[in-house]
């Protein structure tokens, strides 16, 4: 069961990873990373249930304010090339 | 047992997400796929943690990311799609009814720096 949530988590991050690199827009990069940053968050939370060790549990906190705060100034960045 | 079944839940709505982040033709319909399916995936997962985890602070934790991350996702995608359709990123092919465009044309002649 683990395991099968670890191969469902790698290809999610893998699509993910393909829109921040092949996204046409600014907004879709941005959106994959966003992606790519959650399916991290997950991974982490689930390798803390695999071997039942929370010790790197608190980096999920912090993926999660960096994640809303790199959006935020990425979307004021494209707001403000508006000619 | 329920642990494992709701992290496999929650991982399998992410890779619902990813695969219409990758499918989607344009930007807000890709945010659209990325906020409600991720957000409800995350929760899912941390949930399933809650249940396996041992200590009383690992579980706050996960619970804690999942929080912020529910409460912060969406301010995130509302200011991504407000600067996409600002920016003219926002396909108007697809988005065919614009309601803010009269608003947007009076927004042009008023110049609110001056």
């Amino acid at each position: 069961m683990i395991a099968a949530t670890y191969v469902v988590l790698g290809a999610a991050g893998l699509l993910f990873c393909y829109r921040a690199l092949m996204g046409p827009s600014v907004s879709s990069r941005m959106i994959g990373i966003d992606g790519a940053i959650v399916t991290g968050m997950s991974v982490i939370i689930v390798n803390a249930m695999d071997t039942g060790r929370g010790s790197h549990l608190p980096v999920t906190v912090v993926l999660a304010l960096v994640s809303f705060i790199s959006t935020s100034v990425v979307a004021r960045f494209i707001e403000g090339r508006r000619e | 047992m329920i642990g494992p079944v709701l992290a496999l839940a929650g991982a399998v709505l992410t890779l619902l997400a990813a695969i219409g982040v990758v499918r989607f033709p344009d930007a807000l319909t890709r945010l659209h796929a990325l906020t409600k399916a991720s957000t409800l995936g995350l929760t899912l997962v941390a949930v399933g943690a809650a249940f396996v985890l041992p200590t009383a602070n690992d579980v706050t934790s996960a619970l804690l990311a999942a929080a912020l991350y529910v409460f912060t996702l969406p301010i995130a995608g509302s200011m991504i799609a407000r600067a996409t359709y600002l920016s003219d990123e926002a396909n108007t092919e697809i988005h065919a009814v614009d309601e803010l465009a009269d608003r947007r044309r009076h927004d042009a002649t008023v110049d609110y720096d001056g």
